[in-house]
C-alpha cells in the first residue's frame, strides 16, 4: 500500500467539487420531462471517478492502476453521455467540469502506462499502439461532447458518432468511391509519376546537358496550377480515372526528379575514387554506390508523393468525373448539405493516406536501416 | 603465391621495377594562380619493397600516390607502373588503394564490402567466398563477416578496408595515411600486423604517413618530401632487419635512421616566420 495523489487526481477532485455546486448536469428538456436516470447517474459517475483516483493512490502495481484508471475514466464518460442522449444542447457547466475530470483520469492513465516497461516484444508494440489510441479517442470524445453538449448545428460540425453512423450506412458507396479514386487514379498515377521522375533523374544524371534542360522544365510543370491542369487533363484523357491519374503524374513527377538528382550527388569523393580504382563503369558505380546512397532521398520523395497523389486525385475529380469517386462525392454531397457524408469521405481519405504513408515509411526503415537516423544511436 | 621469393636487401638491385617516375610534375590551376603540387620527381620502386613517403602537409606525397593510381593526371614527366601507363594499370586492376578513412559502404556487411571489388571484377561465386574468408583471416577479422561497418571500431573498419584492397590480389598496395585517424596503441598493433602481412604476401607497398616512427618502423626505404613545390629531398635506405618486433624502436640503429629522417624533414621545411 502507498498513498500519494497525482496532480491530475487532485485537479480532478477539485473539478468534481466545483461540479457538485453546479448540479444538475443537464437542463430539463424542452418538453419538461427530465430523464428518469437523472437521480442515480451522477452518483455512478462520481463513484467511478473516485474509485479510479483511490485505486491509483493506494496500490503499487502499475498494471492494476492503469487498468482501473482506464475503466473508470471511460465508463464515467459513457454514463455522462447517456445524460445528453437525444437532447442536444442541454449540457450545463457541471457536465463539462465532470468531463474534464474524466479526461484528467485518462491522462493519468496514459502517464501510468508510459511508466510501464513490458518485457516482451508484443507488450512493447501493444503499448506503443494503446497510448496514441487513447489520445486519439479523447479528441473524438471532446469533439462529440462539445458538438452535442452545445447543440452545434449539424451543417457546421456533425458529431463523430453521426459521421460514423453515416459511414456504416453508406459503406457500399464509399467502397465504390475508394475503388475509383484510390485503387485506380492514385495508385496508377503514383506509380507512373514516381517511376517517370526516377527515370528522368537517371537520364539527367547521365547526360549533364539533359540536367540543364530537364530540371527547369520539371520545375515549370510543378508550378502549373492544378485548377488549370485538371480540366485540361479531363479534355485530353476523358472523364474516367485516366485523367485523374494524369494529374497525379504531373504532381508526383517533380518531387521524385529533384530528390533523386540530389540523392545521386551525395556520395563523397573518396567513395567515388574507390570505385574508380576498381575500374568500375558508370552503371556499376550507379547500382553499387550511388543508388544505395540516394535511397534516403528517394524514399523522402515517395513519402511526399503519397500524400500529394491523394490530394491531386480527389481535387481533380471536382472537374468532371463519372458519378463515382471520393472527390465527386465530396463536391456533390456538400451541395446537398449532407455534411456527414463529406466528413465520412474525409475520414476515409485520412485513414487511407496515413496507411499509405506509414507503409512507405516501413519499407524505408527496412531498406535504409543503415542510415544514421535509423540505426538506434549506434555510431 | 608466385615463385619470386627473395630477401629485400638483395632484391632491390635485381628485382624488376614496379613504379618508375622520371621528371614527374603536376601543377593545379587555382584561383590564386597555379600551384606546383609535384616537381621533378625521379623515383624507382622495385618489387617487394615497402616504401614510405613522409613530409609536411602540401608536400605532394598523397598527390604522388594518386598519380600512381590514375586519380590525378601528371602535367610533366613520365610514370609507368609495371611498364604500363597509370590508366592501363588501373584498368587491369594492378593495385589496391587504402584511403585515409575506411570508406566502407554502410549498407553492406563487412563481408559484402570486401566482396565489392570482386563483384565489379566479375569473380565467380565460389572463388569470391574463398577470397573473402582468406583476406578477412589475413587482417584478423574472421567472425565479423555479418557485422555492418558502423558496428565496428575505427581500427577494425580500417582493417576491413585493407582486406577489401587485398581481396583481388593486386601485387601493389597503395596506402594513404591509413592509420592517421587512429590512436597510438591501435596504430602500433596495426603496424605490426601490416608488416606480418607484407612478409606473408610479398607485395610492393607504398605508404604515405606523417609519423617518423611509423615510417622508420615499416619501411625498407623512406622517401622524404618537402612542399612548395612538392619534391623529393632525400631517399633513405633502411638498415633494419626484415624481422621487426615493436621494441626495435628503442635500438640505436632505429633512432639513427629516425634522426636522419628528421634532419631531412627539417632541411626541406621553410618556416614562414
Amino acid at each position: 500500500m502507498k498513498s500519494t495523489l497525482a496532480w491530475q487526481s487532485l485537479v480532478a477532485l477539485l473539478l468534481l467539487l466545483l461540479a457538485l455546486l453546479q448540479l444538475p448536469l443537464v437542463k430539463a428538456t424542452a418538453d419538461g420531462a427530465a430523464p428518469v436516470l437523472m437521480q442515480t447517474v451522477p452518483f455512478r459517475i462520481y463513484g467511478l471517478i473516485l474509485a479510479g483516483i483511490g485505486i491509483d493512490a493506494l496500490y503499487q502495481s502499475r498494471f492494476l492502476r492503469a487498468i482501473s484508471l482506464f475503466l473508470c475514466a471511460h465508463l464515467a464518460t459513457f454514463f455522462l453521455f447517456t445524460q445528453i442522449a437525444g437532447a442536444n444542447g442541454t449540457a450545463r457547466p457541471a457536465f463539462y467540469l465532470v468531463l474534464a475530470a474524466c479526461w484528467l483520469l485518462a491522462w493519468r492513465c496514459v502517464t501510468v502506462l508510459s511508466e510501464l516497461k513490458p518485457a516482451g516484444r508484443f507488450g512493447r508494440i501493444a503499448l506503443s499502439l494503446i497510448i496514441p489510441a487513447i489520445f486519439g479517442a479523447w479528441i473524438l470524445i471532446i469533439w462529440e461532447a462539445v458538438t452535442r453538449g452545445l447543440g452545434i448545428p449539424f451543417i457546421l460540425l456533425p458529431p463523430p458518432s453521426a459521421v460514423f453512423a453515416k459511414l456504416i450506412s453508406s459503406l457500399s458507396i464509399i467502397v465504390a468511391d475508394v475503388n475509383q479514386t484510390i485503387l485506380k487514379s492514385v495508385l496508377a498515377g503514383y506509380i507512373m509519376g514516381c517511376a517517370g521522375g526516377f527515370v528522368a533523374a537517371i537520364i539527367a544524371d547521365r547526360f549533364p546537358f539533359m540536367r540543364r534542360g530537364l530540371l527547369p522544365i520539371g520545375n515549370l510543370v510543378s508550378a502549373l496550377p492544378m485548377i488549370g491542369i485538371a480540366p485540361i487533363m479531363v479534355m485530353w484523357f476523358g472523364f474516367d480515372w485516366q485523367s485523374k491519374a494524369a494529374v497525379v503524374v504531373i504532381m508526383t513527377f517533380f518531387p521524385m526528379l529533384v530528390n533523386t538528382v540530389a540523392g545521386l550527388a551525395v556520395t563523397s569523393t573518396m567513395e567515388r575514387d574507390l570505385m574508380r580504382t576498381y575500374a568500375a563503369g558508370y552503371w556499376q558505380t550507379l547500382v553499387k554506390l550511388r543508388l544505395p546512397a540516394a535511397a534516403p532521398f528517394i524514399f523522402n520523395a515517395l513519402k511526399i508523393n503519397s500524400t500529394l497523389a491523394l490530394i491531386g486525385a480527389i481535387v481533380a475529380e471536382f472537374f468532371g468525373t463519372p458519378v463515382v469517386g471520393m472527390g465527386f462525392r465530396i463536391s456533390t454531397e456538400v451541395g446537398r448539405m449532407n455534411v456527414d457524408m463529406v466528413w465520412a469521405e474525409i475520414a476515409v481519405a485520412a485513414v487511407i493516406g496515413s496507411l499509405f504513408y506509414g507503409g512507405v515509411a516501413l519499407v524505408e526503415r527496412a531498406v535504409t536501416f543503415w542510415h544514421p537516423s535509423f540505426r538506434n544511436g549506434k555510431a | 603465391m608466385d615463385s619470386h621469393v627473395s630477401h629485400p636487401d638483395q632484391a632491390t638491385a635485381s628485382a624488376p621495377s614496379v613504379i618508375s617516375a622520371a621528371g614527374l610534375g603536376l601543377t593545379f590551376p587555382t584561383n590564386d594562380g597555379p600551384v606546383r603540387a609535384l616537381a621533378d620527381v625521379d623515383l624507382t620502386i622495385n618489387k617487394g619493397e615497402f616504401v614510405s613517403f613522409i613530409g609536411p602537409s602540401g608536400c605532394g606525397k598523397t598527390t604522388f600516390l594518386r598519380v600512381i593510381a590514375d586519380l590525378e593526371q601528371p602535367t610533366a614527366g613520365t610514370i609507368s607502373i609495371n611498364g604500363m601507363s597509370p590508366r592501363e594499370a588501373r584498368e587491369r586492376r594492378a593495385y589496391g588503394y587504402v584511403f585515409q578513412a575506411a570508406a566502407l559502404y554502410p549498407w553492406r556487411t563487412i563481408e559484402k564490402n570486401v566482396a565489392l571489388p570482386l563483384e565489379i571484377m566479375g569473380i565467380a561465386e565460389a572463388e569470391k567466398r574463398e577470397r573473402i574468408a582468406r583476406t578477412l583471416a589475413l587482417v584478423n577479422l574472421t567472425g565479423f563477416e555479418k557485422k555492418f561497418p558502423w558496428q565496428l571500431s575505427g581500427g577494425m573498419q580500417q582493417r576491413a578496408s585493407i582486406a577489401r584492397a587485398l581481396s583481388f590480389d593486386a601485387d601493389l598496395l597503395l596506402m594513404d595515411e591509413p592509420f592517421g585517424a587512429l590512436d597510438e596503441i591501435v596504430r602500433d598493433h596495426l603496424n605490426e600486423q601490416l608488416l606480418q602481412l607484407w612478409a606473408r604476401t610479398e607485395k610492393t607497398i607504398c605508404f604515405v604517413t606523417h609519423s617518423i616512427p611509423e615510417a622508420v618502423y615499416l619501411s625498407t626505404r623512406i622517401v622524404v618530401m618537402s612542399p612548395r613545390p612538392g619534391r623529393v629531398t632525400d631517399v633513405i635506405e633502411s638498415t633494419l632487419p626484415r624481422e621487426r618486433p615493436l621494441d626495435i624502436r628503442e635500438t640505436p640503429e632505429f633512432l639513427a635512421i629516425a634522426a636522419r629522417v628528421r634532419d631531412g624533414l627539417r632541411a626541406g621545411h621553410s618556416y614562414d616566420d
